[in-house]
């Protein structure tokens, strides 16, 4: 019996219920992750949209901060949008703020101004198919790019989407679109990594 | 396992409405919006692990102590709460008022709260929230006035239960009605959900979405007299999705801690040993006041139809 892909979600606060219901449309299982063991046995990892500032106290408290970041640096596939991004990126702005460092990237938070300015734009991209669109919800903003970070799609000149090795990272909100492609790129990537070996280390730990 | 995709086509609601507005509101669950008065406290409240402020002059206790008419905020205020945190500020209007509602706009607020928490400005229309590019969320008692505000535009409903009050009955009330008419229409025919559609005086294919989807079309979130811990994950637990604290926090002896433990309780809502952890020594609450000796006239969550 193959047993599908695990993928934790955080589940601090924000939108994790969404990124849910899309990943599982994939046929992917899901995990919420609030607490230092339900980190156990997970083959991918999403960081979800929301205030960065509340997980980030979240976090904190929950004594998490350091296991999550455990988890991040042995290089399962994470998939991290809006808040999510920023907990990642090496450099934060608007106002500066702690965060794992494991994007060579600097955003500047609500980087497109307050809500007023939210919607949806069509991004620029090579991988993504022609008239994708994204969701930008006070949105942070990328303004460098380190050179061993691949740039997937832009909006006008911005860069919104970036990869670099297994960490794919979005200023929009993938998960508030029916099946949109940057989920169907994660859910490929999650597969392609776990193939057999991190699934049967699932099955492994689900039996002891 | 495959769900159904939780943004979907709403009746009413364009595309772009769907996912920017809702979108918005979308990023709030999971989390506490926290009722400030300066910019003082909302340092505090973001310091705490709100995901969201709301600005206003004076909070519902306080409103209720002094009487007379609430209006929305000095501008000034509001501002200079945009000024001192990083996180969403919302703000209230009085209910039909969409001329405050423009202000706030203008104002860049980010989410609109047109509310029974100030004195009502029109008793016969609330604000064609459609026209507006800015989110609203407004208040409910049951499901009919839930789908009207929703047809009118609200990306998001709360809850009314009793505003300034720390009782958190009224809350339940309406979280249980609005929960159980959402169930009573699973299995309805065509028939019995036009004549529901024609009693909560909403178009049918909205009484349908709900039918079929057994949920809210826009986030639920619960409000009014929420005052500790145990009483967030209470509404958590009743299904909704994320709360909103008025006077609770403010009014109470060390706002610092129980806003703290008000934001752990709504993440680990259905952790009985968390929420001990964190009811541990929070001082003295809000004083409550008991819903029944509370005079008809007294009573916030009549207004608004």
């Amino acid at each position: 019996m193959v047993t599908e892909p695990l993928v934790g979600v955080l589940a601090l606060q924000g939108d994790f219920l969404d990124h849910e219901a899309a990943l599982q449309a994939h046929g992917l299982r899901t995990r919420q992750l609030r607490s230092a063991p339900d980190l156990v046995g997970i083959d991918a990892l999403v960081l979800p949209g929301g205030e960065s500032t509340t997980m980030l106290t979240l976090l904190g408290v929950e004594g998490l901060w350091g296991p999550l970041g455990e988890v991040l640096h042995t290089g399962l596939p994470v998939l991290a949008t809006c808040a999510g991004m920023i907990l990642l990126a090496e450099r934060v702005e608007n106002p500066s703020q702690r965060s794992y460092g494991l994007l060579p990237i600097t955003v500047v938070r609500n980087g497109y101004g307050r809500q007023l300015h939210s919607g949806s734009f069509v991004l620029q991209s090579e991988v993504l198919p022609r008239g994708t669109t994204g969701t930008f919800i006070r949105a942070p903003r990328i303004t460098a790019v380190g050179s061993d970070c691949t740039v997937l799609a832009r909006r006008g000149d911005d860069p919104v989407l970036v990869q670099k090795g297994a960490v794919l990272a979005a200023c929009f909100h993938p998960e508030l679109q029916e099946d949109h492609p940057v989920t169907a790129l994660f859910a490929a990537q999650v597969r392609a990594r776990c193939g057999g070996a991190a699934v049967a280390t699932t099955r492994a730990q689900a039996l002891a | 396992m495959t769900e159904k995709h939780p943004i979907k086509q709403v009746p009413g609601f364009t595309a772009e409405e769907l996912v920017s507005k809702i979108g918005f509101c979308a990023q709030l669950k999971g989390g506490v919006i926290m009722d400030v008065v300066n910019a003082e406290q909302a340092r505090i409240a973001e310091e705490a692990g709100a995901c969201a402020v709301m600005a206003l002059e004076r909070v519902p206790a306080d409103i209720r102590k002094h009487g007379g008419v609430a209006r929305a905020s000095d501008p000034d205020m509001i501002v200079g709460i945009q000024k001192a945190v990083s996180i969403p500020v919302m703000a209230k209007v009085r209910i039909g008022h969409f001329v405050e509602a423009q202000m706030l706009e203008a104002m860049e607020v980010d989410c609109i709260d047109e509310s029974e928490v100030l004195t009502p400005a029109d008793e016969q229309f609330q604000i064609d929230k459609r026209v507006f590019k800015t989110p609203f969320v407004c208040g409910c008692r049951d499901l009919g006035e839930a789908l009207r505000r929703i047809h009118e535009g609200a990306a998001m409903i709360r809850t009314k239960g009793e505003a300034g009050t720390g009782n958190v009955v009224e809350a339940v009330r309406h979280m249980r009605a609005l929960m159980s008419q959402i169930r009573e229409l699973r299995g309805m025919d065509d028939k019995q959900l036009e004549k529901k559609a024609t009693e909560l005086r909403v178009p049918c294919e909205l009484v349908a979405w709900v039918a079929e989807s057994q949920r809210l079309p826009v986030p639920n979130f619960s409000a009014g007299g929420i005052a500790t811990p145990a009483d967030a994950a209470l509404m958590m637990q009743l299904g909704a999705q994320a709360v909103f604290v008025g006077s609770g926090i403010f009014k109470s002896g060390d706002p610092q801690k129980r806003a703290r433990a008000i934001v752990r309780a709504v993440t680990h809502f259905e952790d009985p040993k968390v929420l001990i952890e964190v009811s541990k020594g929070l001082g003295e609450p809000m004083v409550g006041i008991d819903i029944n000796t509370l005079p008809a006239h007294e009573r916030l969550a009549g207004r608004g139809h």
